[in-house]
């Protein structure tokens, strides 16, 4: 008896940036990382985002697996502005030809 | 009476909320012409030749000369070559007047160049669009440099052009750290005629889009600051003057569209919902600096703040 061939895993990455902290505050930066290599992505390749929500990403089948911390602003500081502030981070596992 | 168009206030406006002016064939052709000249020709993809070998020796070929860092901007470029013909159009010296002052100081420029696929796959590289970015590196300042994009020959969709987010010059972030956001809705691709220009504060994020086509694709860039009062600039003939603050929210119509308070509290299409006020709080700090008027506000949002007891 012999084990069956363990499938080839490989990560695709879709990370958006909403309007609030909330999973369904509309989408207001996006970017996609494709580890199998059938697609490439890249800055400026798109004008209208994957999804409009982060909770249509779930329901599209993509796992969360980061979402930003909310911090307190410092004080001195609660005007400066810098980075998005509500980035999520999805994958999907995806099976290759081994 | 000025002898340059100088920028009005809501155009000034504009710049202070959005961080760029467009100004789309403003440039003559024969100027143009002359700068495609004096860039020279790019050679042609040859196999096993990597791009950066190419580039370098067409800087290295061209008749754009090295400028030292700090040199007055009137002294940077001989008179009679393209780009000293350029900085003395009407248009250009006013926008450049309004936002910069009297002697403004050259820091550098560049000839960007973007490539066809040609070029990338004879050099063994990969065509990909740039990372978005602030340029330099975090700057705390109030005040700006500016950044003027000349393009001299038509750009479409398809050669890429540059790519820029309106209103987001004043975060202050370290330069490509947001490389990892590719797309931002609002977004903007510099698709345009022959002889545009964008006059673009120093922080306002961009990057090179992805050249597709089969031409390549130029853009040249300037960047200058100011040495000397940089503030109350533009003609301020149109400046509204202090004046009671309008309804805000309940509002039975909408505001009144191109003034300076609607202009500054005008939302870009990324903003998040409750950073977005603080991009208006940032916009009306700016605004109160170059108008010299610490009192200014719109819509209550630096009033709110500034009332009562600690």
């Amino acid at each position: 008896m012999t084990d069956a061939p363990r499938p080839v895993l490989r990560q695709k990455v879709l990370v958006l940036y909403l309007a609030n902290s909330a999973l369904d505050a509309p989408t207001v930066a996006w970017a996609v990382y494709d580890g199998t290599g059938q697609t490439l992505h890249m800055a400026g390749d798109a004008d209208e985002p994957p999804y409009p929500t982060g909770l249509a990403a779930l329901k599209d089948g993509w796992r969360l697996f980061q979402a930003s911390q909310l911090l307190p602003h410092a004080r001195g500081e609660e005007f400066d502005l810098a980075y998005l502030k509500y980035e999520f981070f999805f994958e999907q596992l995806v099976e290759i030809a081994p | 009476m000025t002898a340059v168009p100088l920028l009005n206030s809501v155009q000034m406006a504009s710049f202070v909320a959005r961080g760029f002016l467009r100004f789309d064939g403003v440039v003559p052709e024969d100027i143009n012409r002359q700068f495609m000249a004096e860039a020279g020709e790019i050679p042609q993809a040859r196999d096993g030749v990597r791009l950066r070998k190419v580039y370098g020796e067409a800087l290295a070929a061209n008749d754009i000369p090295e400028v030292a860092a700090g040199t007055p901007l009137a002294e940077a470029y001989a008179p009679g070559s393209a780009l000293a013909r350029l900085l003395a159009l009407p248009l250009v010296r006013g926008a450049v007047e309004s936002l910069m002052g009297d002697r403004p100081v050259f820091d550098h420029h560049f000839l960007h160049v973007t490539f066809p696929p040609a070029y990338h796959a004879a050099g063994g590289g990969e065509n990909v669009s740039q990372h978005t970015h602030q340029d330099s590196t975090i700057d705390p300042r109030t005040a700006f440099d500016l950044q003027i994009m000349y393009y001299p020959h038509a750009v479409t969709r398809e050669m890429g052009g540059t790519r820029f987010v309106p209103g987001t010059h004043l975060r202050k972030v370290s330069e490509v750290a947001l490389g990892r956001y590719q797309n931002i809705r609002g977004q903007q691709h510099m698709v345009c005629e022959a002889g545009t220009l964008l006059f673009l504060h120093h922080g306002i994020w961009h990057g090179g889009g992805v050249n597709l086509s089969d031409r390549t694709r130029y853009m040249f860039k300037i960047r200058m600051h100011a040495s000397g009062p940089q503030t109350r600039r533009w003609d301020l003939s149109d400046l509204p003057p202090p004046g009671p603050q309008r309804a805000i929210y309940y509002r039975k119509s909408p505001p009144e569209p191109n003034t300076v308070a609607t202009v500054l509290t005008t939302p870009e299409p990324w903003f998040e919902q409750d950073t977005g006020r603080l991009e208006y709080v940032n916009r009306i700090r700016l605004w109160r600096w170059l108008a010299e008027d610490p009192a200014f506000d719109v819509d209550y949002w630096m009033t709110r703040l500034e009332s009562g007891t600690p």
